[in-house]
C-alpha cells in the first residue's frame, strides 16, 4: 500500500469526523420530534461564528472559546425551540419544516447583517499548526485535535443517551411520545435537552471546521447542512451510532472517489457525483439507511 | 477636497511652467472655445458599486488634470473635456440603455467602460453599431472586442496570463513539472488553468496533475494529496482569495514545500487577511502593482492617494490609463470626429501608461506586460514585469522583459 493512500485516510477521517459531529443533530432531533431540523446547518454556522467572537473579541484560547461557544449555541438551539417549534408541536409536520427553513434564513441574513459578507477567520496563535512528518507521513496536530475531539464528543454523546435517566428519556420519546408523559416525564424537559446537546455538537464541528478550513461566511452552513443530513439518512436518521458512521461514511467517499479514481482515470471533477450516487444505491439497498431498522428505538 | 485640488493645481501648474518656461496657466485663462464630451459607464449600484466607485474617482482625477492643463488642444484652440457619467447598476441590459443614451442623446464623442465584462460585451456591441469609439478598462473577456473595430480595452485578456505564469516559473524556479488545482465549476480559473496547462506544454513543463473541484468546496485535501504524490516542481491555482489561503494552508499541512503560484484573482487585500503566514514568499501575475516604480505610476498613485485618501486599485489605475489612451488619440487625430479618433486609437504604437507600456492589436487588445507579484510580510509587493516576446521594442526603455511565450 503506498504512502499517499494513507495520507488520504487522515484526510478523510478529518473530513468525516466533521460531518458526523453535524449529522448527529440532525439525528436527534428527527429521533425524538420527527423534525428535520433545516435549521441546523446554521446552526453550524452560528458556533463557527461564536468562536470568532470569543477568540477574537474576548481573545480567549481555543478550549475555553469551543466551551463557551457550545454553550451559548445551546442555549440558541432550545430558545429556537422554544420560540418557533414548540408552538407548532401539533401542527402538521410540514409546517414545522417550513419554520425550520424560515429560522436558517433568519439565522443566516441575520449573520450576514451582524458581520458583513466579509469571510472571517481565527486569529493565528488561536490553535498555532504544527505539522508533523511521521515516515513521510503529514499529520498535523490540528488534524489529530479534530479527530479525536469528534470521537470523545460522540462517545460522551453515546454513553449518555445509552446509559442516563435523560437518554433512556429521550430514546423513550422516540420510540412513543404518547406513552411518556403518562410515565410523569416532561416531553418538553427532554426536547430541549436534545436541542442543546445537538446543537452544542454542531457548534462544536463548527469551531473545529474554522480551524481546519479557516475561511468563514455567513452561509457556510448551508452545503455542510445539507451533507450532513444526506450523512444522518444514509446513517438511518433516528440513531446516533447511524449518524456518526454516516458523516464517517461521507468524509471517505468523498477523499475516496479521488483517490481512486485515478487509477481508474476518472478525475476528481467525478466527485460528487459519484460519492453521492454511491449514496443513493446505499439507500437503495437499505432504504432506511445502515442503522435504520424498522421500528428500532430512536435516537 | 477644495485643498487638495488647489494643490493639484499647483503641481501640475509647476510642471507646466517648468516644462515649457511658460506663465502659470490657470483654468480661467484657457479661453475654452468648446467642449469634448466624453461618456462613462459605471456600475454606481448593484453587485459591484466598489469598481463604479474607483472608475468615477479615477475619472474624475483624470479629467481635472487634463483641464488644468486647458483641455484639449486641436487646431491650436483650447477644448474642455467634461465627462458625462451613467450608471450600469452592474446589469448588462443597464449598460446597454446607458451607452445608447450616450451617444443618441449625448452625442458622445467616446465612451469609457463598462468595467465588467457582462456588461461590457453587450454595452460594446451598441457602441460598434452605432460607430462610437468605446474602451473598457478591466473587461478581460476576448468577446468584448472580438471582431467590433470601434471597441477596445485597456487590461490584457485572461488567456495571455497562462503563458506569463509558466514563463515566469520556468525563469524563476527552472521547473520542470507543474500541477494545476483548479474550479471547473467556475469560467475564469478553468479557462486559465487550461490556458497555463497549454502554455506549459508548449515550453516543455510537464504537467503531471491536473486536479479539480467545484465552487464551494473548502476541503482540497484529496486533490493536493494526488498532486503532491506527483511531485511537481510548483501548483499553479488561478483561484479567488476566499480559496486561496485554503488551498494554500491545506498544501503547506500536507508537507509540499514548494512554490504555489496564482493570476490576478488573487489581487484582493482580503487575501492577506486570511492567509496570514502561509501566504508569504508566493507570486502571481496581474494587471498593476500599487508600487511599481515607474515615474508615471508613482505620479498617479500619490495624486489618487492625495485626493481620495486611499492607494488606487487595478480598476482605477486602467481606467485612468483609457482615459489618457483617449486623449492621445483625440490629440493624435486632431479632430473631434469619431472615425478620425477610432483610427487613431487602433494606431497608437506606444503609450506607456499607470499600468505599463502598450499598444493595441488588430483586435483592439492592449499588447502589454503583466505585473509579478510578490506576498512579502503580509503585503502585496510589485516583483517584475512578465512581458510578451519581443514587446516591448528595445529603445522604448522599460523594465526588462522576463517571460518569454505569449501567444
Amino acid at each position: 500500500m503506498d504512502l499517499s493512500f494513507l495520507q488520504q485516510f487522515i484526510n478523510a477521517l478529518q473530513l468525516g469526523s466533521l460531518y458526523a459531529l453535524v449529522a448527529l443533530g440532525y439525528s436527534m432531533v428527527y429521533g425524538v420530534l420527527l423534525l428535520i431540523n433545516f435549521a441546523h446547518g446554521d446552526i453550524f454556522m452560528f458556533g463557527a461564528f461564536l468562536g470568532v467572537f470569543c477568540s477574537m473579541t474576548l481573545k480567549l484560547p481555543f478550549v475555553p472559546t469551543l466551551l463557551l461557544s457550545m454553550i451559548l449555541t445551546a442555549l440558541l438551539g432550545m430558545t429556537i425551540e422554544r420560540v418557533a417549534y414548540k408552538p407548532l408541536r401539533h401542527a402538521s409536520r410540514l409546517s414545522v419544516v417550513i419554520t425550520a427553513l424560515g429560522v436558517g434564513l433568519l439565522l443566516e441574513n441575520g449573520m450576514l447583517a451582524l458581520t458583513g459578507a466579509d469571510p472571517r477567520n481565527y486569529p493565528e496563535e488561536f490553535l498555532v499548526t504544527t505539522v508533523y512528518n511521521i515516515g513521510g507521513l503529514s499529520i498535523s496536530n490540528v488534524k489529530i485535535i479534530i479527530i479525536v475531539l469528534a470521537f470523545v464528543l460522540f462517545l460522551g454523546l453515546y454513553l449518555i443517551v445509552q446509559r442516563t435517566k435523560w437518554g433512556m428519556a429521550m430514546r423513550a420519546i422516540s420510540y412513543d411520545k404518547f406513552a411518556v408523559p403518562l410515565m410523569g416525564v416532561s416531553q418538553n424537559q427532554i426536547i430541549a435537552l436534545t436541542f442543546a446537546l445537538g446543537t452544542a455538537l454542531a457548534a462544536a464541528g463548527g469551531i473545529l471546521w474554522g480551524v481546519a478550513f479557516p475561511v468563514l461566511n455567513p452561509y457556510m452552513g448551508m452545503r455542510v447542512g445539507w451533507k450532513a443530513f444526506i450523512a444522518a439518512v444514509v446513517g438511518g436518521i433516528g440513531d446516533v451510532r447511524g449518524a456518526f458512521l454516516g458523516g464517517l461514511l461521507l468524509g471517505f467517499v468523498e477523499i475516496f472517489v479521488v483517490e481512486l479514481g485515478q487509477y481508474v482515470g476518472i478525475s476528481s471533477t467525478w466527485r460528487d457525483p459519484i460519492a453521492f450516487a454511491l449514496l443513493l444505491i446505499i439507500l437503495v439497498v437499505r432504504p432506511t439507511g445502515l442503522f435504520g431498522v424498522a421500528r428500532r428505538q430512536k435516537v | 477636497m477644495s485643498k487638495h485640488v488647489s494643490r493639484l493645481l499647483l503641481v501640475v501648474a509647476l510642471l507646466v511652467s517648468a516644462l515649457g518656461g511658460l506663465t502659470v496657466a490657470a483654468q480661467d485663462d484657457c479661453n475654452f472655445v468648446g467642449e469634448v464630451p466624453i461618456g462613462v459607464i459605471a456600475s454606481l449600484t448593484g453587485d459591484r458599486p466598489k469598481v463604479g466607485q474607483s472608475t468615477v474617482e479615477a475619472a474624475e482625477m483624470v479629467v481635472e488634470e487634463i483641464n488644468a492643463q486647458c483641455g484639449l488642444q486641436i487646431d491650436g484652440e483650447n477644448y474642455e473635456v467634461v465627462i458625462l457619467v451613467e450608471d450600469s447598476e452592474s446589469k448588462g441590459e443597464s449598460a446597454v440603455a446607458a451607452a445608447t443614451r450616450l451617444i443618441v442623446d449625448e452625442e458622445v464623442i467616446a465612451i469609457i467602460g463598462p468595467q465588467a465584462s457582462v456588461e461590457a460585451v453587450p454595452a460594446g456591441q451598441v457602441a460598434n453599431d452605432r460607430e462610437t469609439p468605446m474602451i473598457s478598462p478591466w473587461s478581460t473577456n476576448p468577446a468584448t472586442t472580438l471582431d467590433r473595430p470601434w471597441v477596445f480595452r485597456a487590461a490584457f485578456l485572461d488567456p495571455f496570463q497562462g503563458p506569463v505564469v509558466a514563463g515566469f516559473a520556468q525563469e524563476e524556479f527552472g521547473v520542470t513539472t507543474a500541477a494545476v488545482l483548479y474550479d471547473i465549476a467556475s469560467d475564469y480559473p478553468k479557462g486559465l488553468a487550461e490556458n497555463f496547462r497549454d502554455a506549459a506544454e508548449a515550453s516543455g513543463i510537464e504537467i503531471v496533475a491536473f486536479e479539480s473541484f467545484t465552487t464551494g468546496d473548502t476541503d482540497f485535501s484529496s486533490q493536493l494529496t494526488n498532486i503532491i504524490r506527483a511531485n511537481p516542481d510548483v501548483i499553479f491555482t488561478p483561484q479567488y482569495y476566499n480559496e486561496v489561503p485554503l488551498i494554500v494552508q491545506q498544501a503547506r499541512e500536507l508537507g509540499y514545500e514548494g512554490p504555489i503560484l496564482g493570476s490576478d484573482s488573487w489581487g484582493t487585500p482580503d487575501l492577506l487577511d486570511l492567509c496570514g503566514d502561509a501566504c508569504n514568499g508566493l507570486f502571481f501575475s496581474t494587471h498593476y502593482a500599487p508600487d511599481i516604480a515607474t515615474d508615471v505610476a508613482q505620479t498617479f498613485i500619490s495624486n489618487y492617494e492625495e485626493l481620495y485618501g486611499a492607494k488606487p486599485d487595478d480598476v482605477a489605475a486602467l481606467t485612468y490609463d483609457a482615459f489618457q489612451l483617449l486623449f492621445t488619440a483625440i490629440r493624435d487625430a486632431n479632430s473631434l470626429d469619431r472615425a478620425d479618433v477610432r483610427d487613431a486609437l487602433a494606431a497608437i504604437e506606444l503609450y506607456e501608461g499607470v499600468t505599463g507600456v502598450m499598444s493595441f492589436d488588430e483586435q483592439g487588445d492592449p499588447v502589454k506586460c503583466a505585473v509579478i507579484i510578490k506576498i512579502v510580510d503580509g503585503a502585496f509587493t510589485y516583483y517584475d514585469s512578465a512581458c510578451p516576446a519581443g514587446f516591448p521594442p528595445e529603445d522604448a526603455g522599460e523594465p526588462a522583459a522576463t517571460a518569454t511565450p505569449a501567444s
